[in-house]
């Protein structure tokens, strides 16, 4: 009853309490008014035919199916490049280095600088290291005339994705694998088992949930990133589907920039536009709400 | 490592790598420099007749202006690279996302670590998450389309697009890596420290102001460096949402912005690999690089500072 002394305390903290609350409440509007504009505008524009088909009329009609069916390809060659490396780095980091390991230090430091390496960044890295380098040795090697690697294609957009989104599957995987007990480590060493079987037969099924959350939250990562592809692979319309590594594609968030900023009657493009990023804005956020839902089920088994 | 009886072959394959596939991020980090440096590098010696190295930071006397100016102008007859400019540009919307963010950040963090029940926390947070997932696309778009329309309607600037309209759509992206950060890092406040306050008679907000807050100043600090970087570094919603002519007047949030980043995306595409314009481009590529590795040294050192400094008033 200290207060007593202080009227002012109290309404001061009442003061407080509302102000935090407003800074909430800013939030949450912001993000209803968000889902509500896009569900409102962009629901009318979903059906079958929108979902499967082609663009038509200068992309003002029709459906944006080539650019679901890119963006579905890009991310799955994506996670097939990004999950051997960020399962291993975190292997790595949570069972082989020492805790004052240099070495493991440095690779935790890179880890931290990578997440925050700007996107048009590894854009710029993308063409100049996947497809002017490595595209334009392999056209080398093989005496092409004309650039066969050396050029924007699927496979170049997916492998620089891959760099971005490796830190969210390093991190996520690395707190997976230590909520694995040190008991049940321990056990399979009593028992003669290499630390390697360790890994394989303990560590690895122990922290599957956690894992497949990182990789859920790299694919929602991935799928919506626009700048890293600008360069590397993305096209704003092809007549057909890519069906090797070294075509281009379309992307359903590259549609939604190309089709605001360069169409020439964007007016005309809004109906197909709404759809567009309400297809985007509910696979992001399906992805994202299984991955909280994941963990928050591995966080609250963890606690007992 | 000895191989034992019954251990297969593979597993000492499958360890190296293990060991050699966790270097990755390191490769990557240096690999990114050494690209994007390569292609930028030689405009320090190589020799053409448009561009002299001072140009690009030093206003001129061009052709048809009185007197000196700064101005990013790539295409026309005589190109102009001063990045001046996309520097002032890049400045005036980080600079002005941060005073919108950090504070609705830092107080919802402090509200969701001391005032809310546990369920309100419990749904609040996931919703805070799911709005980080939002591509930036989106924002770009909303900002191009209801932000834009919004901010036209209330203070009629001369520009739909404009630095403000850019700066809201900017702080939604970085509003919640601000508070993921603060709200860890006001939770990691040892809850003796806490809980001490409280029994002397403290109120809430002055557990907050005066114990919370002052504990945790170097996570909230890392915060706000982390979401400057992002801010510095994020592409797609200024392309879309800031107008993007190079205007260099730092004070005035009304008029059109161009960005390093939207410069970057929205020129490297018309241009030919070796030009000069691709070169600075790539220079523009290189600085901001450089710069957000700074930035994200300095926070990575901040926070491992905290967690030593709160692990040591425990003890």
């Amino acid at each position: 009853m200290l207060c007593k002394a202080h009227p002012r305390a109290k309404s001061s903290n009442l003061a407080f309490h509302g102000l935090t609350a407003l800074a909430v409440l800013i939030i949450l509007a912001f993000l209803g008014i968000l889902l509500g504009h896009v569900l409102a505008h962009g629901s009318g524009r979903i059906s079958v035919e929108f979902l499967t088909a082609s663009p038509t009329g200068g992309m003002t009609a029709g459906g944006i199916f080539p650019a679901i069916y890119g963006t579905a390809l890009l991310t799955i060659l994506m996670t097939i490049a990004v999950t051997p490396v960020g399962v291993a780095t975190a292997i790595y980091l949570s069972e082989y280095a020492s805790k004052s390991s240099r070495l493991a230090q440095f690779v935790r430091a890179a880890v931290n600088n990578l997440a925050g390496v700007p996107s048009v960044v590894f854009g710029l890295f993308g063409l100049g290291f996947f497809i002017l380098f490595l595209g334009g040795a392999m056209d080398r090697a093989i005496g092409a005339e004309t650039p066969i690697w050396g050029r924007p294609s699927i496979l170049w957009a997916a492998l620089t994705l891959s760099v971005l989104t490796l830190p969210v599957v390093i991190v996520t995987a690395e707190e997976a694998m230590k909520t694995v007990p040190r008991e049940l480590r321990e056990a399979s060493h009593g028992l003669g088992a290499t630390r390697f079987q360790t890994v394989l037969h303990v560590v690895l099924p122990g922290a599957r949930a956690g894992i497949l959350t990182g990789l859920i939250l790299a694919i929602s990562r991935g799928a919506g990133e626009v700048a890293p592809i600008l360069f590397t692979g993305a096209a704003n319309f092809l007549p057909r589907l890519p069906t090797d590594p070294r075509d281009m594609f379309m992307h359903l968030g590259y549609h939604v920039y190309a089709l605001a900023t360069q169409s020439p009657n964007v007016d005309a493009a809004r109906p197909v536009l709404f759809g567009t990023v309400l297809v985007l804005l509910t696979l992001t956020f399906a992805l994202n709400f299984v991955a909280i839902l994941i963990r928050s089920r591995l966080r609250a088994g963890g606690n007992r | 490592m000895s191989r034992r009886r019954g251990i297969p072959r593979w597993h000492g394959v499958a360890e190296f790598f293990i060991v050699f596939l966790a270097m990755a991020a390191i490769a990557a980090i240096i690999l990114i420099f050494t690209f994007i440096a390569r292609e930028a590098l030689p405009l320090l010696w190589e020799k053409t007749e448009t561009l002299e190295r001072a140009h690009l930071v030093v206003p001129q006397l061009w052709h048809g202006y009185e007197e000196p100016v700064a101005v990013w102008q790539p295409v026309g007859k005589v190109p102009k690279y001063n990045i001046l400019p996309l520097f002032v540009g890049t400045l005036k919307v980080t600079v002005l996302a941060m005073l919108i963010s950090a504070p609705i950040g830092l107080a919802s963090a402090v509200y969701l670590s001391h005032y809310a029940s546990r369920r309100v926390r419990e749904v609040v947070k996931p919703v805070i998450e799911l709005l980080a997932g939002i591509p930036s696309v989106v924002l770009g778009f909303f900002g191009l389309m209801l932000i834009a329309t919004w901010v036209h309607a209330t203070f009629g600037f001369k520009y739909r697009l404009n630095g403000f309209v850019a700066a809201i759509a900017l702080s939604v992206t970085i509003i919640p890596i601000i508070f993921t950060i603060c709200e860890d890092a006001l939770t990691a406040v040892p809850r003796p420290l806490i809980e001490g306050a409280i029994a002397l008679g403290a109120r809430t907000h002055q557990v907050a102001l005066r114990v919370a807050i002052p504990a945790a100043l170097p996570g909230i600090a890392a915060a706000m460096v982390l979401g400057f970087g992002r801010a510095i570094g994020e592409t797609i919603v200024v392309l879309m949402a800031s107008g993007n002519a190079a205007v260099v007047d730092l004070l005035d949030w009304s008029a059109s912005v161009r960005t390093i980043t939207a410069t970057i995306a929205a020129e490297l595409g018309e241009v030919p690999r070796g030009d000069e314009h691709w070169r600075v481009l790539f220079l523009l590529g290189s600085l901001l690089f450089l710069m957000t590795f700074l930035l994200n040294t300095f926070a990575t050192f901040t926070v491992a500072r905290l967690s030593a400094r709160l692990r040591g008033e425990t003890r």
